[in-house]
């Protein structure tokens, strides 16, 4: 049709023709540009002002820090005076040490639900799909009673115990359609040759890895920035993860504007980081799982 | 060959594979959520004993004047953030995406930028926001002003008509990566001759979209509404940031999550009460199984017979 147009009309026409086109796909560029600085654009504000000084984050909040605006005192308040590695630590054991359980525990489940067909497979599959929907958060006033009586309160084995059995539905739901496409031939080869069951676990395994890097980047992100548990569970100074030391720092020093940008600052860029890092990858992970 | 005897022997390796994922879940998962269900049956002693008082907790949250107002209000709220982010969050991703899905210069940028937000804490996107829109910094009165429309500027978040959608907005702002994301995942799951076939019928791109993409897309549609009505009930962490556990002013920020969170750990001058606690939270559980009930027998049966 428009082609037909293009070569029916004068040059003239043609020519405008041509122009609006370029007008119709800039379009989706100027709508995309637009709310991507909409969604960088604070995030920018605060990283660039946190290396200011308190008179310039007032006096010119938009403009980079030079030469005399320059300043590190946020910075050295927030790593003196807050329990920042500590809980940048904590974090870190509690997202590793869980992600690791739920990948474990998840995988090993989600083989037995894809690979035998024993009876209550379904109900089992059905029983531990739950979770998936129903947020643990509503177990809460049980679950720190039972947390008081193992005597895990404000300790980190028991925040990694409630994401361990908060990550495990979608892990063991995606990750065992995943196996269920792993070809019976190979696995019923390796039985021949006399492979255990757990053999042949460990050979399934690799083949899903892709699924489970996907999973496991899905698992940490809200484990890591979660603070219901971390406030309910362990609130300690010791056990505080990083997303709850930073909330409980960011209300002492609500005035400290040098502090609050440099201690936000220094929360988002591990996770930044990492989000630069792998960003290609969990994004083409979502959309593979999503066409399935 | 497997033998008769292998056949009949009791598969161990199946209990092995099963037992750490089933223990810890039940322990920690389940077990918590029905005994927080049974406990909202139940009342505390002055001392410290247990004992079955039926339904009288569910009562207390529906007519108790302590109760039934913050539970109505916490509800409506919950609605409100429910409702924004459904007319603005997923529409906007659903535009995003179906330019992303175009394809064409950046996409892979854009793509990244604009989930970027997703995967900051809500504490961090709290704490921003509330420096942005600070009067105290004036960022956003000075942007406003660059455009002309400076004495528009409000302290929103202050406001008690204001505060709430506000927060829903700062919640968009940062979800919205999320119903982009499976959209677009959809939409380039579209078959190519689909598009064609009805290109060379002569269908406008606007067209092509409504008639032929988005019915395909319907299922991701269920999944976003879904995903949404159940997020809504875990914003607790955003307004707790942001507001504090009395979801100010004057309660007009607060949701179910943080109402759950002071009757359960009590404010100021009210003592915490698990098993009232308890009862708000199997509210929550009920709202949140009708949902998904509704969503599965409804809207998926007839997706199904609809792809049929």
């Amino acid at each position: 049709m428009r082609i037909i147009t293009l070569f029916t009309t004068g040059k003239n026409i043609g020519l405008f023709y041509r122009l609006r086109l370029g007008v119709a796909r800039l379009i989706p560029h100027i709508i995309l540009a637009g709310y991507s600085v909409l969604a960088v654009f604070p995030v920018i504000m605060i990283l660039m002002n946190s290396f200011k000084m308190r008179k310039a984050i007032f006096g010119a909040p938009f403009a980079f820090p030079n030469t005399d605006t320059f300043s590190l005192i946020g910075y050295e308040t927030v790593l003196s005076r807050s329990n920042f590695m500590q809980n940048f630590a904590n974090s870190i054991i509690v997202t590793g040490v869980s992600l690791l359980f739920i990948l474990f525990f998840g995988s090993m489940a989600a083989f037995a639900l894809s690979e035998y067909n024993f009876r209550g497979n379904t109900l089992m599959a059905l029983y531990l799909s739950i979770g998936i929907m129903i947020p643990i958060r509503l177990g809460t006033v049980s679950l720190l009673r039972l947390m008081v009586k193992l005597g895990l309160v404000n300790t980190l084995a028991g925040l990694i115990l409630v994401y361990i059995a908060q990550g495990l539905p979608l892990t063991i739901f995606i990750l065992s359609q995943f196996m269920r496409q792993v070809p019976t031939e190979l696995k019923d080869a390796a039985r021949i040759d006399g492979a255990s069951e757990y053999r042949i676990y460990t050979m399934v395994l690799p083949l899903v890895r892709p699924a489970l890097g996907a999973i496991g980047i899905f698992t940490m992100i809200p484990i890591w920035n979660d603070l219901w548990f971390p406030l309910v569970i362990a609130p300690s100074a010791k056990t505080a993860t990083i997303t709850l030391g930073v909330q409980q720092f960011l209300g002492q020093y609500v005035s400290d504007w040098n502090a609050v940008l440099s201690s936000l600052s220094l929360a988002m860029v591990p996770i930044l980081v990492l989000y630069v890092l792998f960003s290609q990858q969990m994004i083409r992970s979502i959309t593979a799982g999503a066409i399935k | 060959m497997i033998t008769s005897a292998k056949l009949r022997a009791f598969p161990w390796h199946i209990v092995v594979f099963l037992a750490p994922a089933v223990i810890v879940y039940t322990l920690f998962m389940t077990y918590p959520l029905l005994d927080s269900l049974r406990l909202s049956f139940f009342a505390i002693s002055p001392d410290n004993r247990e004992y079955f008082v039926g339904l009288h907790n569910y009562f207390l949250l529906f007519t108790d004047s302590n109760y039934a107002p913050r539970f109505v209000g916490a509800l409506k709220n919950n609605f409100v953030f429910f409702l924004v982010h459904m007319l603005v969050q997923n529409p906007i991703g659903l535009i995003l995406a179906a330019l992303l899905a175009d394809g064409g210069w950046g996409r892979k940028f854009y793509r990244t930028v604009l989930f970027m937000p997703t995967v900051l804490s809500y504490v961090i996107i709290g704490f921003i926001w509330n420096l942005i829109l600070s009067p105290l910094w004036g960022v956003t009165e000075s942007i406003l002003k660059v455009v002309g429309l400076g004495a528009l500027f409000r302290p929103w978040l202050g406001l008690e008509s204001t505060a709430l959608v506000t927060i829903s907005l700062i919640s968009v702002w940062q979800f919205v990566g999320i119903p982009m994301v499976l959209f677009y995942a959809a939409l380039i799951g579209i078959p190519e001759e689909l598009v064609e076939a009805a290109r060379v019928d002569g269908a406008t791109g606007w067209q092509i979209f409504w008639r032929v993409k988005f019915p395909l897309i319907l299922p991701t549609v269920g999944i976003v509404g879904i995903l949404t009505f159940v997020g809504n009930f875990n914003a607790f962490d955003l307004i707790y940031t942001i507001k504090g556990a009395l979801a100010g002013p004057n309660f007009a920020t607060d949701i179910m999550g943080t109402l759950f969170y002071r009757t359960f750990f009590g404010q100021q001058l009210q003592l915490g009460n698990p098993t009232m606690g308890a009862t708000i939270a199997a509210m929550m559980f009920v709202i949140i199984l009708s949902g998904v009930l509704i969503y599965m027998f409804l809207w998926q049966r007839r997706i199904q017979t609809i792809e049929m």
